[in-house]
């Protein structure tokens, strides 16, 4: 059974190599390769995989889910320049499959020990109109 | 395993009523959806790709996928008649119908042009809020 819950946090970005050249960094993120930087709502759905336990009902306590990713994503990324203010994004471009990756590391070790649900997908939305879903390293 | 999936929208119009069935099978089978005269929607088109994100960080070109959708997709589709497509002479423009071809456009020379990746993995069309259908690869 599968459990999803959504939470949200503003933060801004830039798509920017310092190791590139104006032109190329243009080329390849565009406008979001302003150094300067720009935000978004981001939304995220973080989703959990397991069986209901057979007394309580529940696959996992939601509001413990809530403040799992409050601590490890929500509180750490609200608010904040990703690049200058969240590692790896000083390291690692915070394109949006980069981010929902690093959300996935933030909170895949705080679900991976059996019998406890598993991290089964990240979706990070950063418009209305694209999102990204990350489901762990390729098998 | 990464997916980025990107959402267009366009409103178009369509009958269900196939050329197979009587007209009282096909008030039965398509309802209100069978009206000769058509109705419309605000679809929603939702195309995942996926890949191995490469060292930019970019595993898709949103650029180079709005212009592919729009090309393939959406000029063909905005402000039309879902029946006048070739592909639904015989085939009723349901919402799992349209998934399906939609995907098999989109398909259809997706590697010539996206030949570094990522691959096409599934489009899902949303027809209401509450209806929705997603064809996979």
């Amino acid at each position: 059974m599968l459990i999803t819950r959504k939470a949200e946090f503003s933060a801004s970005h830039a798509c920017h190599r310092a190791d590139w050249t104006a032109e190329r960094n243009r080329e390849v993120y565009g406008a979001a390769s302003n150094p300067r930087g720009h935000g978004h709502n981001y939304q995220i759905e973080v989703t959990l995989e397991g069986e209901p336990d057979p007394v309580t009902g529940m696959v996992f306590d939601l509001k413990t889910l809530k403040d799992v990713i409050n601590d490890e994503v929500v509180e750490p990324f609200d608010h904040r320049f990703l690049n200058h203010e969240v590692p790896p994004f000083d390291r690692v471009v915070p394109t949006p499959e980069n981010i929902a990756a690093e959300i996935w590391r933030r909170l895949e070790r705080r679900f991976s020990s059996p019998p406890g649900p598993r991290l089964a997908n990240v979706r990070l939305w950063e418009t209305a109109d694209l999102f990204v879903d990350y489901s762990g390293p390729s098998r | 395993m990464t997916s980025v999936t990107r959402v267009y929208r366009f409103a178009a119009s369509h009958r269900l009523h196939s050329p197979l069935l009587s007209d009282e099978r096909n008030r039965e089978v398509y309802g209100k959806c069978d009206n000769p005269y058509g109705h419309g929607h605000d679809y929603v088109l939702q195309v995942g790709v996926s890949g191995a994100v490469p060292e930019t960080g970019v595993l898709c070109n949103v650029e180079a996928l709005d212009g592919y959708v729009e090309d393939k997709l959406l000029r063909w589709v905005r402000d039309r008649n879902l029946n006048d497509w070739e592909e639904f002479g015989a085939v009723v423009p349901t919402t799992e119908n349209l998934a399906m071809v939609a995907l098999r456009r989109l398909s259809d020379g997706w590697r010539e042009s996206f030949p570094a990746g990522p691959c096409l993995a599934r489009v899902r069309i949303l027809e209401t809020e509450r209806n929705s259908v997603e064809c996979g690869l």
